[in-house]
């Protein structure tokens, strides 16, 4: 290990979605936020949706976690808009569903449709948390060291290690092609103006294309044989995986006592 | 075809290149048939208009292109007197660094750090060793402080700098450059001459930045269409305006090159009878 080159220590500018600061969860070792998160979401997907009170225990856990990282709430909020288009359909779904009707505020609506619906919000928003906290606090770099040190295909990690560097490079030639565009006169307003566009997209796929081939050869020139070679990381102590066993231990239980209250009643249901 | 230098001189060359002619795949033939030779410690500029095969003259210096890529090219490259070949490629490309035009198409990784050790790495280096070379690499292109940003969030002549890095992280012996320059405005282009003119290796510059490659290279051949037309003191090929505009080479106005006092170097070079 690059002992005495602390990484991300000295970051003013933005890198990704990444934002700065010096928490034990930024401190953590992306594998094991990886581990956590991907735990986590698959232990919420498996509670059972009648039990809103276990959502509720989750996003309690998830709110305590956000406040120890000092992000600002008004961050978190704004990037949960990525969720809207799903949510869209989670309000949709009460009305469309089949099935038992009941009335809520004399509408007509799907009992399987509400709870649906409420599953895709409450998970959704869940899962969407999560991922903003893994995303706010761990940079680029480290996140692709962890997901190299996770052993996921090489070929992965090579794609989105590239896609990383080089899509602020592809976004400024789109920029500057958008803007010797507009410098011409040129302004999309209707359909007719589409093929314009996708032949800007042809041929900003043609340049990045080309890009591509000369990133290989000034590889080749270093002496690439085909093996990225694997970043340097603090690597995870014992005492880290074992805050993320016990934490992902406390939801675990939550799901388990909801599956089981789950059956109960199921069983009830049943016997009465 | 056999070297052209005796035992005695040949520990004095650091590039041979005899016969090396080249056709693209289209047929577009981009060299006819070149001989260059440069000593150890020299800074050479290859002048020369668009066109004029000058890239592709340097991407046969590290065998990307000709023999050693399989392809049916001609002549021999020689690079401190190993052929190069397909046996050879990995210790050719130790000793060549190629820095390429676009200081993006170099810098990959996704810090500073990383992209200098990505050399010495596909060498064999790891830990402390790894660590020392990159610091050094980094230090001297006065990149060193810099070393954890990702390269998207430098300046183009940092960036430009940092490329440099990343081959003399590979102790590379010859360092060979594409329109170093290009896209520089003044001050980084004064600093890049500054971390050039100090380094103790072998120079190559491919350029049409004229003031440059006076400032920076003692001696300059001049190529044009795929052919070395002309090898001399870069001062005497600058000063010659009949050569200069044949093969549409142009000073700024007004520019004197003999007022230009040409950076010199920390250990004098060999001589050349």
């Amino acid at each position: 290990m690059g002992a005495g080159h602390t990484h991300g220590s000295s970051r003013s500018v933005s890198d990704g979605l990444y934002v700065h600061g010096a928490t034990p969860l930024h401190r953590l070792p992306a594998e094991v936020k990886l581990v956590g998160l991907l735990a986590f979401v698959l232990t919420v997907v498996a509670t059972p949706r009648e039990q809103a009170w276990a959502f509720g225990v989750y996003a309690l856990l998830l709110v305590g976690l956000l406040a120890t990282t000092r992000l600002r709430p008004g961050l978190v909020l704004r990037r949960m808009v990525i969720e809207v288009p799903f949510l869209v359909f989670a309000v949709l779904l009460p009305f469309v569903a089949l099935g038992e009707r009941v009335d809520v505020l004399g509408l007509q609506l799907s009992v399987d449709g509400l709870l649906g619906g409420f599953n895709i919000l409450a998970k959704g928003t869940l899962g969407v948390v999560a991922a903003i906290l893994l995303s706010a606090t761990t940079t680029p770099r480290d996140l692709i060291v962890g997901l190299q040190r996770l052993r996921v295909p090489a070929l992965f990690v090579t794609i989105l290690s590239f896609m990383v560097r080089y899509l602020d490079v592809v976004v400024d030639d789109m920029r500057r092609m958008a803007l010797a565009r507009a410098s011409r006169g040129f302004e999309a307003k209707h359909l007719g103006h589409v093929p314009v566009v996708a032949k800007a997209a042809g041929a900003l796929f043609i340049r990045s294309y080309e890009r591509g081939e000369r990133v290989h050869l000034a590889m080749v020139s270093r002496g690439f044989t085909g093996t990225m070679p694997q970043l340097t990381a603090p690597s995870p102590t014992t005492r880290q995986w074992a805050v993320v066993v016990v934490a992902w231990a406390l939801v675990a239980t939550v799901a388990v006592t909801a599956v089981v209250a789950g059956d109960r009643t199921a069983w009830l249901v049943v016997a009465g | 075809m056999s070297p052209v230098t005796t035992r005695d001189e040949e520990a004095d060359v650091a590039l041979e290149l005899a016969g090396v002619a080249f056709a693209y795949p289209d047929g577009n033939q981009a060299l006819f048939g070149v001989d260059l030779l440069v000593r150890r410690q020299e800074r050479v500029a290859v002048l020369g208009p668009n066109g004029a095969g000058k890239t592709t003259l340097l991407l046969h210096l590290n065998g990307i292109l000709g023999r050693a890529a399989g392809s049916n090219a001609v002549g021999t490259v020689r690079v401190g007197g190993v052929e190069v070949s397909k046996s050879t490629l990995g210790e050719v490309r130790r000793r060549v660094g190629l820095v390429f035009q676009d200081p993006d198409d170099q810098l990959f990784m996704p810090t500073v750090r990383d992209d200098v050790a990505f050399g010495p790495t596909n060498l064999g280096l790891r830990g402390d060793e790894l660590q020392t070379r990159v610091d050094e690499a980094l230090d001297a292109v006065g990149m060193l402080r810099l070393g954890d940003r990702p390269p998207h969030h430098l300046s183009f002549g940092q960036r430009r700098r940092v490329a440099v890095a990343t081959v003399l992280a590979m102790h590379c012996e010859v360092l060979v450059l594409d329109e170093p320059s290009s896209n520089l405005d003044p001050a980084s282009r004064r600093e890049l001459l500054d971390v050039l003119a100090d380094l103790p290796v072998t120079v190559v510059v491919v350029t049409h930045d004229l003031p440059f490659a006076l400032e920076l290279c003692e001696r300059s051949v001049v190529l044009d269409d795929g052919r070395i037309v002309h090898d001399a003191a870069t001062l005497e090929v600058l000063q010659d305006p009949g050569l200069l505009a044949r093969h549409r080479l142009e000073l700024p106005v007004g520019f004197d090159p003999a007022a230009v006092v040409p950076r010199g170097r920390a250990r004098p070079s060999p001589s050349i009878p």
